[in-house]
């Protein structure tokens, strides 16, 4: 470049992960502490949190969305085929601006932005995420590159992947604002690989994702592949959601006294 | 509220509040609720005697053990805390929140939902709460208005009812409100790009904390304040506490120095940057802008470079203010305000330096930001159109410099140029402005000379490609360069679409020559 660059690190000062821990992060709803939570924003997508909790309140109400996974919560794991794709996935390949005229919290327009998932990926993708004339994806696991989720603030990302049907995402990074709303909707599960897996797994492939063990297991070609775990974000995970979490420390009144 | 003045009781005084305050208030067993009342009882005072910030403790004062960078100081002012490091998760005093038609319904929604849980509950246990849910602070929410506006799209249109239902019944303070569309210069409180109203407005201020429901609102971050684009859920919280936890990023430093040649723009130096951190190179962290060059621009030129952190994937940018700063806040303003800075010791996690005496007018090529190549390299890209606007490359300076290129080469423009103001004020200044050395001619006369289109109404029109039927939309594969801040595939409408990413002045020169065009040719 024409400009001269003159690049000194500070090394070690700060060195915790830029990507991971990030922004305080996760919040997971679990549908136990708030049970008047509408379970169009505030979807378990895994009762690990909340293992003692009412899954009808959230699943039944959400059957329609959950087609082809199936969610042991026993054992803390997403079972499905997976949808592949690469890095720098943007929130307009997500969820094109045209739709975002529809609002995620009106339940009717949710259905309608989940059946607009993943529509602006390029033609390159010859597999779309969901077929023409259906609403729902048949992948209920996302793996990506690097970097998924950049660009817009728009929440309308995670939960059109959510409202689809989509449970996680495994990406090797993510940008900020959709790794915060994705734990702050609970509309899909963020999860990093340790590995570029997007290079390793084909749309289609059958995976197992066992959080427990911070595990992938793609059983179309048998290889098992770390996950990192999701770290200082925990305490908001558990307690199921920014506004659980404030509930549970006091910051707002609770719900259910 | 002057009735809590006389108040001498912490208990009557939290109960008057909490009625006040509608659900934002905290409950009276724990240590914050107190605090959050001390807080309110205190700003009731000032609101009538003294500056509304008095109140705070500077985080400046004390013993300081280590030095803080000053995204780390307005953390630490907002959280109350005498010191804060990167990592540490605090919950933060929103100064203002912004919210905008495409995320304000989604917000509205959440927020009624739940909070409004909150509002039976208590309603049922002391009658000290209205029925109604309050928002935290009518007067520290600002909603603007400004993406789908002049289209037919009937959920769009319905989205800026929605808004405005909300803030009838809130009785929000700044609501830049739009009803006829036919003429947007029927509505006086209309004003378009909300980061650039903000900042027209008097919202931004040194040393505050802005949140908004846009990736874009690190903009503000050029007034020397932390801000930050947020989701619905999260602004949903705000709109009924006035609080987030944010977690505090490192920063990294950008250091500028040499004086800015004539034809390169903020647009330049950013995308310089991202260029050379990557389009994940900032994720999570601050970005800090200083050095001579820096302090060489004006308000709307840093506005620029903050405006595009998100791109790197910047949490926020910010720029230290000075007396730039402080003349552009002149008479926008009442509202006091305290800047605050970076301690010379302070720790960043890596530094940059830049000598902007030597760089290049740069384009950031399709499909990326970071896709960064210098103007002249792209001389033999063929283009199909010109867009010049968005809250990136749509303000008054933005088309003073089109302006000048246009105004240098005395030609007319071989291909579409579309001019979109960020705000009516921006429109207004098109028209009535004299650009420097034209003889006082004002922009829209040399536009209109040099063969571009009208400037059409002021919104974020195609910059994000919006309803099929918004102004200059890319409906077709074309290649465009645009001062605009995203080219995403799809980013202006169609997925096939090219978008090259220039600074107005490369912008400019390109539509008179329908290539990819160093302004160079020109401004020499």
């Amino acid at each position: 470049m024409a400009a001269s660059l003159t690049r000194i690190s500070y090394s070690s000062a700060f060195t915790f992960s830029a990507s991971k821990t990030s922004v305080f992060s996760p919040l997971f709803a679990s549908s136990i502490e708030v049970p008047t939570f509408s379970p169009l924003t505030v979807k378990p997508l895994c009762s690990t949190f909340a293992p003692h909790a009412a899954h009808a309140i959230s699943f039944t109400t959400h059957a329609t969305s959950i087609p082809a996974s199936v969610l042991d919560t026993s054992t803390k794991t997403f079972h499905g085929l997976c949808y592949v794709v690469g890095d720098n996935i943007d929130t307009d390949q997500i969820i094109p601006a045209e739709y975002l005229t529809l609002v995620p919290s009106n339940p009717a327009e949710y259905e309608k932005l989940g059946s607009y998932a993943l529509i602006g990926l390029p033609s390159s993708y010859a597999t779309r995420f969901i077929e023409p004339n259906e609403t729902k994806t048949k992948y209920s696991i996302v793996i990506g590159g690097a970097n998924f989720g950049c660009g817009s603030s728009r929440e309308h990302a995670p939960v059109a992947l959510g409202a689809a049907g989509a449970k996680a995402v495994v990406a090797e990074s993510y940008a900020r604002i959709f790794f915060r709303n994705s734990v702050a909707t609970g509309e899909v599960y963020p999860l990093e690989s340790e590995a570029r897996i997007c290079e390793e797994c084909k749309t289609g492939d059958m995976v197992t994702i066992e959080l427990g063990e911070s595990l992938l297991i793609n059983h179309s070609t048998g290889k098992e592949y770390k996950l990192k775990s999701i770290g200082d974000a925990g305490p908001v995970i558990e307690a199921g959601g920014i506004f659980a979490y404030a509930r549970k420390t006091g910051m707002i009144p609770s719900q259910s006294n | 509220m002057a009735s809590s003045l006389a108040s001498p009781s912490p208990t009557s005084s939290f109960i008057r509040n909490k009625k006040d305050l509608g659900f934002s208030a905290f409950p009276s067993t724990s240590q914050i609720a107190i605090q959050k009342c001390k807080k309110q009882i205190s700003k009731k005072i000032v609101s009538v005697m003294a500056p509304q910030q008095s109140e705070r403790k500077p985080a400046t004062t004390g013993s300081v053990k280590t030095g803080m960078t000053m995204t780390e100081k307005i953390l630490a002012k907002a959280s109350e805390k005498p010191q804060l490091s990167p990592g540490d998760n605090v919950w933060v005093n929103v100064d203002i929140l912004m919210t905008h038609d495409v995320c304000g319904p989604g917000s509205i929604g959440i927020f009624k939902k739940e909070f409004g849980q909150n509002a039976k509950w208590l309603n049922s246990l002391t009658v000290y709460y209205h029925s109604v849910l309050k928002v935290w602070d009518r007067e520290k929410i600002v909603i603007i208005p400004d993406h789908y506006i002049f289209t037919s799209d009937e959920r769009a249109n319905r989205n800026v009812d929605i808004l405005r239902d909300f803030c009838t019944e809130q009785n929000i303070k700044y609501f830049y409100d739009i009803k006829d569309l036919s003429n947007f210069k029927a509505n006086p409180d209309y004003k378009g790009v909300c980061h650039v109203a903000l900042a027209q407005e008097g919202h931004c201020r040194p040393g505050e904390v802005l949140l908004g429901t846009d990736s874009h609102t690190c903009t503000a971050g050029a007034f020397g304040q932390f801000a930050t684009g947020i989701g619905n859920t999260d602004a949903g919280f705000v709109l009924g506490t006035g609080k987030l936890l944010l977690k505090v990023p490192p920063t990294l430093r950008f250091v500028m120095d040499g004086e800015m040649p004539p034809y390169l723009l903020a647009k330049d130096l950013i995308l310089q940057i991202i260029g050379e951190i990557s389009v994940a190179g900032a994720t999570y962290k601050a970005m800090e802008f200083v050095g001579t060059t820096v302090e060489s621009l004006n308000m709307e030129e840093r506005m620029t470079l903050c405006n595009m952190v998100v791109e790197a994937g910047g949490k926020n940018g910010v720029v230290p203010a000075d007396s730039t700063t402080f003349k552009y806040l002149e008479g926008k303003t009442s509202l006091p305000y305290e800047p605050v800075y970076s301690d010379a010791q302070a720790s960043y996690l890596s530094e940059y330096r830049f000598d902007i005496s030597k760089l290049e007018p740069l384009v950031a090529k399709p499909h990326s930001p970071d896709n960064r190549a210098l103007a002249r390299e792209c001389k033999d890209v063929k283009i199909d159109r010109v867009y010049i606007g968005s809250c990136t490359g749509g303000k008054t300076e933005d088309f003073l410099a089109a302006a000048k290129v246009f105004l240098a080469s005395g030609k007319k423009v071989k291909v579409p140029t579309f001019l979109v103001p960020a705000t009516q004020k921006v429109w207004l200044d098109l028209y009535t402005l004299p650009v420097p050395g034209s003889g006082g001619k004002t922009c829209s006369q040399i536009f209109e000379e040099a063969g571009c289109d009208t400037p059409a109404s002021p919104s974020c029109g195609a910059c994000l490609g919006g309803p099929k039927d918004t102004y200059a939309r890319m409906n077709e594969p074309k290649v465009c360069v645009s001062t605009t801040n995203r080219n995403f595939p799809g980013r202006m409408g169609h997925k096939e679409g090219q978008i090259y990413l220039a600074s107005p002045y490369t912008a400019a020169a390109s539509a008179l020559t329908g290539y990819v065009t160093d302004p160079r040719e020109f401004l020499q």
